[in-house]
C-alpha cells in the first residue's frame, strides 16, 4: 500500500467516530424530535383541514401553503437569523427544531389528509351507527386504518428529513455535515470525507427502512392480500 | 317505537324523500321495498340520524324531533338515538383492524362503557348464536361474505338495540350465501325484535314481514300486509315493480 492510501486511510478512521458522534449526537435527536412534533402538527393540521369549521380550514390551508412553498433553508434563516431582529432569540438547536418541525408538520399534514380520506365513509358510518362521537370514531376506528396508509409515505417524509437535517449546519449546528466541513479544513480531503459523511446518511437511512419494512409486516396482519 | 309524520329530506336541490307518514309497531317487522333510487336506503338512514331529515317530525323511542325548516336535533340525542338503535350495512363495514370478537365488543366497551370481561362474554354468546363461534379471534377478511354479514349483524345486536335497521343485508353476497343470513334475521324477527329492513328477497318479504312498504320516487307508494301489497298490489307502479323481479 501507498503512503498516500495509509494515509488517506488513517483520516477515515480518525474520522468516524468524531462523524458518528455528530450524527448520534445532532442529527438523529435533531430528526427523531422534529418527527414526532412533526407529526403531531400534521396530524392537527390535518383534521383543521378536514374540518367543517371553515376558519380552522383556511388557517390550516394557509400554513401548509406557506410551508411548502418556500425553501427549508430560507425558513431556517427566519426563525435563526431573522426573528431576533424582533427580540426572539433562539439557541441554534432549538431553533432547528422549530424550522423542522414547522416543515415536516406541513408535508406530513398532506400525507395525514390523505390517509385518512382513504378510509371508506362506510367505517365512520359504522361508527356512528353503534352511537360513537366523531372523535371515538376517529381514534378507534378511522386513525388506526389510515396509519397503515400513512406508513410508507410517512417513511420516506422521515427518511428525507435525516438528510434534510444537515442543513441545520447553516445555522451552526454541528450536525454531521458541519462536522465533516470541520474536519475537511483540518485535513482537506473533501472527496474523502463528504464521501464518509454520505456514509453513514446512508447507514441511518437503510436501518430507517428496514424499521419500516417491520412495521408494515405488523399491519399486515388485518390487510387482506 | 317509531313514527315519521311529512319526513323529507333533500340532498341541495335533489329532493329524494317528498314527504313519508311510516309508523313501526314495537316488536313488527317492517319491509321496505322499491326500485334502485326511489330512496328506500335514505329512509331507512333518517331512522338512525345517519342522514338529517330536512323537513317533517320523527318520533322514536321517547324523542319527538322536528326537522321544520332544516332544524337540527342536538348532538346528545342524536348519539342516545344510534345508540338505542342497531345498523347492519349492505357493505358490512366491519372494522378490518379488529378480529371477529373485537368487532362485537366495541359498541358495548366504548359506548356502553361495559365492563371488558362482560362484553366478551355477551359477544361470544352472539357469535355462537349467528354460528360463528369458532371464528371469534379470525379478521373479517379471512372471513366470507356471508360471515361477515352474520357478524356485523351480531355486532348491531349487541348494542341491544330497540329498532334493528338493515340496508339491502344480502345484497352484496353470492347468492348461496344469502340464505345464512337470512336465517339469522328471522331468529332475530321470530323473539320480537323490532326491524325495518330494506331488501330485495320477496319471499323473506312476505314470510317474515308484518308490514310492506312500496316505495317509489320520494314517496310511499302503497303499504299493507305482505299478502296485500306483494299478492294483490293496486298500484299500477307496485305490479310493474312485482313483476320485473319476478322475471329474474
Amino acid at each position: 500500500m501507498s503512503d498516500q492510501t495509509i494515509r488517506l486511510w488513517d483520516i477515515f478512521i480518525d474520522s468516524f467516530l468524531p462523524l458518528l458522534k455528530a450524527g448520534v449526537l445532532y442529527t438523529i435527536p435533531l430528526s427523531l424530535i422534529s418527527f414526532v412534533l412533526g407529526c403531531i402538527v400534521a396530524l392537527l393540521t390535518a383534521l383543521a383541514r378536514l374540518s367543517e369549521n371553515k376558519i380552522l380550514s383556511s388557517v390550516a390551508r394557509f400554513y401548509v401553503w406557506l410551508i411548502r412553498g418556500t425553501p427549508l433553508l430560507v425558513q431556517l434563516y427566519i426563525i435563526f437569523y431573522g426573528l431576533p431582529r424582533v427580540g426572539l432569540i433562539i439557541d441554534p438547536f432549538p431553533a432547528a427544531i422549530i424550522g423542522f418541525t414547522l416543515n415536516v408538520g406541513a408535508y406530513n399534514s398532506e400525507i395525514v389528509r390523505a390517509a385518512i380520506l382513504s378510509i371508506s365513509k362506510g367505517q365512520w358510518e359504522a361508527g356512528f351507527s353503534l352511537g360513537m362521537t366523531k372523535l371515538q370514531t376517529l381514534r378507534r376506528i378511522v386513525l388506526p386504518q389510515a396509519t397503515r396508509v400513512a406508513v410508507p409515505p410517512l417513511s420516506n417524509s422521515f427518511i428525507s428529513l435525516v438528510k434534510d437535517t444537515s442543513l441545520a449546519f447553516a445555522i451552526t449546528v454541528t450536525e454531521m455535515f458541519q462536522k465533516a466541513n470541520q474536519l475537511t479544513a483540518y485535513y482537506y480531503e473533501p472527496l474523502l470525507l463528504y464521501s464518509e459523511a454520505a456514509l453513514i446518511y446512508l447507514i441511518f437511512s437503510t436501518v430507517l427502512s428496514q424499521l419500516q419494512a417491520k412495521l408494515e409486516r405488523r399491519f399486515d396482519r388485518f390487510t387482506a392480500r | 317505537m317509531l313514527q315519521m309524520t311529512k319526513l323529507k329530506k333533500s340532498f341541495g336541490n335533489n329532493e329524494v324523500l317528498k314527504g313519508v307518514n311510516l309508523k313501526i309497531e314495537a316488536g313488527s317487522v317492517l319491509v321496505i321495498i322499491g326500485p334502485s333510487g326511489s330512496g328506500k336506503t335514505t329512509l331507512l338512514r333518517c331512522m338512525n340520524l345517519l342522514e338529517q331529515p330536512t323537513e317533517g317530525t320523527l318520533q322514536l323511542l321517547h324523542y319527538t324531533l322536528d326537522f321544520t325548516g332544516n332544524k337540527k336535533p342536538d348532538k346528545q340525542t342524536v348519539l342516545d338515538i344510534r345508540k338505542n338503535t342497531g345498523m347492519v350495512f349492505q357493505s358490512y363495514n366491519l372494522f378490518p383492524h379488529r378480529t371477529v370478537l373485537e368487532n362485537i365488543m366495541e359498541g358495548p366497551v366504548i359506548v356502553q362503557k361495559k365492563r371488558v370481561a362482560e362484553a366478551k362474554a355477551r359477544a361470544q354468546q352472539l357469535l355462537a348464536k349467528v354460528g360463528l363461534a369458532d371464528k371469534a379471534d379470525a379478521y373479517p377478511h379471512q372471513l366470507s361474505g356471508g360471515q361477515q354479514q352474520r357478524v356485523g349483524i351480531a355486532r348491531a345486536v349487541a348494542m341491544e338495540p330497540k329498532l334493528l335497521l338493515f340496508d339491502e343485508p344480502t345484497s352484496a353476497l353470492d347468492p348461496e350465501l344469502v340464505g345464512e343470513v337470512l336465517k339469522v334475521m328471522r331468529e332475530l324477527a321470530s323473539e320480537g325484535m323490532t326491524m325495518a329492513v330494506v331488501t330485495h328477497e320477496m319471499k323473506f318479504a312476505y314470510e317474515v314481514a308484518d308490514k310492506v312498504i312500496f316505495m317509489d320516487n320520494g314517496v310511499v307508494v302503497e303499504e299493507g300486509t305482505p299478502q296485500q301489497v306483494l299478492q294483490n298490489p293496486t298500484n299500477e307502479r307496485t305490479k310493474a315493480f312485482l313483476s320485473r323481479i319476478e322475471e329474474q
